[in-house]
């Protein structure tokens, strides 16, 4: 059969007859399965928006929460003998009564407030007063401290409620739920319905959500976002003066400098690993390094800086090159035909004309670092650490402080649903942050994009 | 002994207190490069009695190589003397500490810990006046009470100080102040000899552009290096501690034993296996979940769908892997979590009567978050792949009579699986280096089990738990963190490696 | 237009296969085909000549449906094959491009053995009953390619490690495995060198025994080497058709012979 000759192979096939208007058994099962194809693929599609959805609704649905706070107006009357015994408003006598001495205050203030509405109740003055937050006499104190002048005046106040009034507001505490609960009693409960009535204890907006510092476990209502921004911003701000620069001196090196050798080799190939090394690894190289063995201080925004500044390099670097790969020849010929060193024609020419690229990878490498949350548990910046902001920018950089996602996983492990409202919350901002920063990237891409 | 932890020295700005000299060498550095900046430029354009047209290169460019010749040699030995000084303080110190205060239970870095807390207290001590400097130096611990002391100013010690630690301390100081003294000296002279240096060499002829140039492209070549520095620290940094852990621990039971409870009294057993064995049971289920969904959505994304539907649903499948891990951790644990639970777990409440499940942490949980995230990084990467399969090759299998839908499975997917597996490889090196769901969502307990309701744990979580909080790094259950970081990094750069090689090759296939 | 094509002279007496009238075809705003009117007979070589851009290929790929798969690109008009139209709704283009088969400008042969590019076709169109019939299948589609003797000791070999002109007429033999009426090629040789061209072109006189041919081309001596009848596109519009010697030796269109006497191109 092997030497059959070619007229032979060529004689005429049996041409199978029938009707190109007419679908055969054949392709008609043919094309079921394309149909059955085709929808596995919308189902796909399909199950990735759906994720993307109850992922998103989620979000919004348990974190809007977090930025309403339930406040109680009472009237309090600044005693004089319980705050400046000796009547001579000298601020450091003020300072040397504590909170403690506050509590009176505040508890007679409560009586006051539940006499007035004339609520009926057995409760005590003490467990009335243990409606508001713990820090709610801190609160006050501070007042008196800014103004030794008001005391002995009556003022009215907005304390934050506990969290349990919060949640109750918020029906995620209900009556059901707190038989086991002595943090909270029905017969308060039953109190907090009247002055809701009344009108002195409502939900409204809680600026110091996104403003405020972290506060201890037994506080959840005093908690806010503010200071862990502030470490998130002084970590980006590390993150940009070290990344960028470094990365596009990188970039222009390997893109237009380097020599075809195995050194050039070496580092490509590192660079390409380095962006899919895991992120928790260059946590350890961070305590490693920057801290045990540089002794930098633990929980500083510098150190993160440091980690995440490495752990972005790759991505910039990639981004980067492909800007200044995208710049065409003819610029560099052109440059270079004018004689120009190659040096100038690089800086003078192709990396302006690379700059938006360049600045829409940065942009994109910072967000990606900004929501890095693995690297800074291993180097201490997570837990109930900084309670104020920092006043100067050496001390924002050096000073222990979290982050926002550190500090959004920090609430997530506290295991008190307040706690996870405010998780919640933190990832609606983090998530503000960073659609904006994309949102800035897209925008720049589409303002200066060229095509050559 | 002090009881020394990390979070109480990372209060202080410990060895910092050193950065104010360091801060005004860098500062007088700069300033000599402003000034050589001026003059060495003007001494150029006076070199060709101020006919700037004479001189080789551009008036700025002398000035640029007077910084150069001034900054770069200063700035670069201040870093290097920075990172070596502290390597050579502790060796000469740590010969001041009786052996047998070493062995007591504790290791030498602690000990240093220690030595270098006090010293920071006592420069604390000086810095605020509390006492003079030569009193610092000449204090003895049997005589005054140097925790008391040190408390005083704010320095809170765990326990009081041993002579030997307090001598060690008194001689850190020493070396340090001495050693940033000498920084500044040497450094100075440095920059003020490339000073004179630039001034000698900017004449008229002189190729001061050539020069910058060369100077900036080895500052280039060194950003590029970076990345190099990169891996090795990370290898060095990882592998030391490894050692450690292993002078301690039997290697054996951390490759072959098959148990982890680590117990901070000692005697813990340490093994990497039930690790791996959670890490890797995860990872199979957010593969199972995110290569069919991702790869099918790729083919229906880059085959079928019109471009409409393509600019619509890309970006929003895309913003999935935008979102921060800690969101997905959060999501595992706080929504998917309990909703298996209620599925599972709830006994006659639940949705399936059943009672499989006892808590919201379980394989079954990370491994489905995970498989959420991965799905963009999967249909992306698939994406580029099957695009870059000729359409010639499509045109052929349609010339014939195929459908779509037989091209794509017998031709396209065929072509483009060496690059799909590259892809698939990459993902799953992101599963198992993947932290924050994992430690949110899958739990605590390391065991051995096929059952995907239950709680296990993995490599990173392990590194988490072991590495915060306060931690030892004299002990074996701390440092086993540093094997275990190892090990992933290891693996996860096996994977690395190995998918881009495959997809670059695929790539060179139909360039 | 219709003026200028010409009908007369039929030097084969074989009965019309293809039938296309007024076929116009748009690519987005662009007007690509324009009152396209030709008849295409069964056994015989047809080629198709013109400069480039003319609308030649886009003609040819209008025949087997291929255009459907572009999104932006419409077609109208009528085209018959054996007197049933192939854009009837009812026609199902699968089986359309099992009977008319293709071969295109760059060999494209599948990343797969030799032996499965050409069983390719007889597998999804279910034309083999058993692995020994789709032996046979595979067997008499590369002879009749012109490759038998050249790959049958390396069946299992991929098809992308042959030359080009062996890929080239592997993708032939690929073609003609699914056993349709009708070939078309859409510059077959012109990614080949001289000789594998030569090659290619003997074959394709062959295949006129028991197909209907119809071939693009770049080069006039390769459509006067192996067409009975010639078409010339121009601009979108079909110029002329007619005999290839006629064509060539004298056109009736005056841009018909700008074009063979190499003033337009």
């Amino acid at each position: 059969m092997t030497d059959m000759p070619i007229e032979n192979a060529g004689a005429a096939p049996a041409p199978r007859k029938g009707s190109l208007l007419e679908q055969d058994a054949r392709t008609r099962k043919r094309n079921r399965a394309e149909a059955r194809f085709k929808a596995y693929g919308i189902l796909a599609i399909a199950m990735g928006l759906l994720m993307l959805v109850i992922l998103l609704t989620t979000i919004v649905g348990r974190g809007t929460g977090a930025f309403q706070q339930t406040f109680l107006t009472v009237e309090v009357e600044l005693l004089e003998e319980k705050l400046d015994k000796k009547g001579n408003r000298d601020l450091a006598d003020i300072k040397k009564v504590s909170t403690f001495g506050y509590a009176p205050l505040m508890r007679a203030a409560l009586e006051a407030k539940v006499a007035e509405i004339g609520f009926e109740t057995d409760l005590k003055s003490k467990e009335m007063a243990a409606l508001l937050s713990k820090s709610a006499a801190a609160d006050l104190r501070n007042f008196v401290l800014e103004n030794p002048d008001m005391i002995g005046e009556t003022v009215e106040f907005k304390f934050l409620a506990q969290s349990r009034v919060d949640g109750y507001l918020k029906e995620r505490v209900t009556r059901a739920s707190i038989a086991n609960d002595k943090n909270i009693s029905a017969a308060q409960l039953d109190l907090v319905d009247a002055l809701v009535a009344e009108g002195s204890l409502q939900k409204q907006f809680n600026l110091a959500f996104i403003t405020g510092a972290d506060a201890s476990d037994q506080r959840p209502e005093a908690a806010g976002m503010g200071v862990s921004m502030i470490g998130s911003l002084f970590m980006m701000l590390v993150v940009l003066v070290l990344a960028l620069p470094i990365g596009v001196a990188a970039s222009i090196y390997l893109e237009e400098f380097a020599p075809k050798n195995w050194i050039t080799d070496i580092i490509e190939v590192n660079i390409a690993n380095l962006a899919a090394v895991p992120s928790i690894v260059f946590g350890i190289l961070g305590l490693a390094v920057f801290i045990n063995y540089m002794h930098l201080p633990n929980s500083a925004p510098l150190v993160g800086g440091l980690v995440l500044t490495l752990m972005t390099l790759p991505t910039i670097i990639i981004s980067t090159r492909a800007s200044l790969k995208a710049v065409p020849p003819s610029i560099r010929d052109a440059a270079l035909g004018v004689g120009a060193s190659k040096m100038q024609s690089v800086f003078h020419h192709v990396l302006p004309l690379a700059a938006p690229g360049i600045l829409t990878g940065t942009i994109i490498g910072l967000a990606q670092a900004l929501g890095e949350t693995a690297p800074l548990l291993l180097i201490g910046m997570v837990g109930f650490i900084a309670s104020n902001a920092p006043e100067t920018i050496g001390e924002g950089l050096m000073s222990p402080n979290s982050a926002m996602p550190a500090q959004i996983y920090e609430w997530a492990k506290r295991a008190d649903p307040a706690f996870y409202e405010r998780a919640w919350g933190g990832i609606i901002i983090l998530l503000v942050f960073l659609i904006t920063m994309n949102a800035i990237a897209v925008m720049l891409r589409r303002r200066f994009e060229r095509r050559w | 002994m002090i009881c020394a932890t990390r979070s109480q020295i990372g209060g202080y700005v410990g060895s910092l207190l050193n950065a104010g000299s360091v801060g005004f060498v860098v500062i007088a550095v700069l300033v000599l490069t402003a000034a050589g900046f001026v003059l060495v430029r003007g001494r150029a354009v006076a070199s060709v009695s101020g006919d700037a047209r004479r001189l080789h290169s551009l008036p700025n460019y002398y000035g640029y190589f007077a910084g150069m010749m001034v900054a770069v040699p200063a700035l670069l030995l201040t870093a290097l003397w920075m990172l070596i000084q502290p390597m050579v303080i502790q060796n000469t110190v740590i010969d001041l500490i009786p052996a047998d205060m070493v062995a007591e239970g504790s290791s030498v870095n602690l000990v240093m810990s220690d030595v270098r807390r006090v010293a920071d207290g006592l420069d604390v001590a000086v810095a605020q006046g509390a006492m003079t400097a030569d009193a610092a130096a000449a204090l003895e611990a049997d005589q005054t009470d140097v925790r008391a002391l040190l408390a005083d100013v704010g320095v809170a010690l765990g326990s009081d100080v041993a002579a030997p630690v307090l001598e060690a301390a008194q001689k850190y100081r020493v070396m340090t102040a001495r050693g940033t003294g000498t920084m500044a000296f040497v450094v100075l002279a440095l920059a003020i000899l490339g000073l004179i240096a630039a001034m000698w060499m900017s004449t008229g002829n002189f190729r001061a552009r050539n020069m910058v140039e060369r100077g900036v492209l080895v500052l280039l070549m060194l950003a590029a290096s970076l990345a190099i520095l990169t891996t090795v620290g990370i290898v060095l940094s990882m592998l030391f501690e490894s050692m450690n852990f292993f002078r301690m621990h039997p290697w054996t039971d951390f490759f072959f034993g098959g148990k982890w409870a680590p117990n901070f009294r000692g005697d813990s057993d340490l093994s990497i296996l039930p690790l791996l064995w959670g890490t890797m049971y995860i990872s199979v289920i957010a593969l199972l979940v995110a290569v069919p969904i991702g790869l099918f959505s790729a083919i229906y994304l880059s085959e079928y769908a019109s471009s409409s539907v393509r600019s619509f649903a890309k970006p929003l499948l895309e913003i999935l892997a935008g979102i921060p891990t800690i969101v997905y951790g959060l999501f595992a644990l706080l929504t998917v979590g309990p909703f298996l639970v209620n599925v599972f777990g709830r006994g006659d409440n639940g949705l399936l009567g059943v009672e499989w499940m006892s808590g919201a942490t379980a394989v079954l949980t990370a491994g489905l978050v995970m498989g959420i995230m991965l799905i963009p990084f999967v249909s992306s990467l698939s994406d580029d792949i099957i695009n870059a399969v000729p359409q010639s090759l499509r045109d052929g299998s349609f010339g014939l009579g195929a459908t779509h839908s037989e091209t794509v499975r017998q031709v396209v997917l065929p072509a483009a699986l060496p690059g799909i597996v590259g892809a698939i490889l990459l993902a799953a090196s992101r599963a198992i280096g993947e932290t924050m769901i994992v430690v949110l969502g899958a739990g605590a307990i390391a065991r051995f089990s096929a059952n995907p309701l239950e709680a296990m744990t993995t490599i990173t979580t392990r590194i988490v738990s072991q590495l915060t909080g306060d931690t030892n790094f004299a002990s074996p259950e701390t440092l086993v963190a540093f094997a275990l970081g190892l090990t992933l990094f290891v693996l996860t750069l096996g994977l690395n490696v190995l998918a881009l090689y495959i997809v670059r090759k695929y790539r060179e296939q139909y360039e | 237009m219709k003026d200028a094509v010409s009908w007369e002279n039929d030097v084969t007496t074989n009965t019309v296969k293809i039938a296309a009238r007024d076929v116009q075809v748009h690519y987005g705003d662009t007007h690509a085909i324009k009152d396209v009117n030709v008849d295409i007979e069964d056994k015989t070589v047809t080629a198709f000549i013109g400069p480039s851009g003319c609308g030649k290929s886009t003609f040819l790929r209008c025949i087997n449906r291929m255009n459907d798969t572009i999104d932006v690109c419409r077609v109208t008009g009528d085209i018959r094959i054996d007197g049933e139209d192939i854009y009837d709704r009812k026609v199902d283009p699968v089986q359309l491009r099992a009977k008319v088969g293709m071969v295109f400008q760059k060999p494209n042969p599948f990343p797969k053995s030799i032996y499965d590019n050409v069983a390719y076709g007889p597998r999804i169109h279910g034309l083999a009953r058993n692995k020994a019939d789709l032996d046979d299948i595979v067997e008499r589609a590369l002879k009749r390619g012109a490759i038998w003797d050249e790959v049958k000791d390396r069946l299992q070999a991929p098809g992308t490690g042959l030359s080009g002109g062996q890929q080239q007429r592997l993708c032939i033999a690929r073609a003609v495995a699914t056993e349709p009426e009708v070939l078309l090629m859409d510059e077959p040789c012109s990614a080949l060198d001289p000789i594998a061209t030569a090659q290619v072109e003997e074959l394709i006189d062959e295949l006129r025994q028991n197909y209907s041919v119809v071939i693009v081309t770049h080069s006039m001596q390769q459509a006067a080497r192996v067409s009975q009848r010639t078409a010339f596109f121009h601009l979108g519009n079909l110029v002329e058709f007619g005999d290839t010697d006629k064509i060539f030796t004298a056109p009736e269109d005056p841009r018909t012979e700008s074009y063979i006497t190499g003033r337009i191109g």
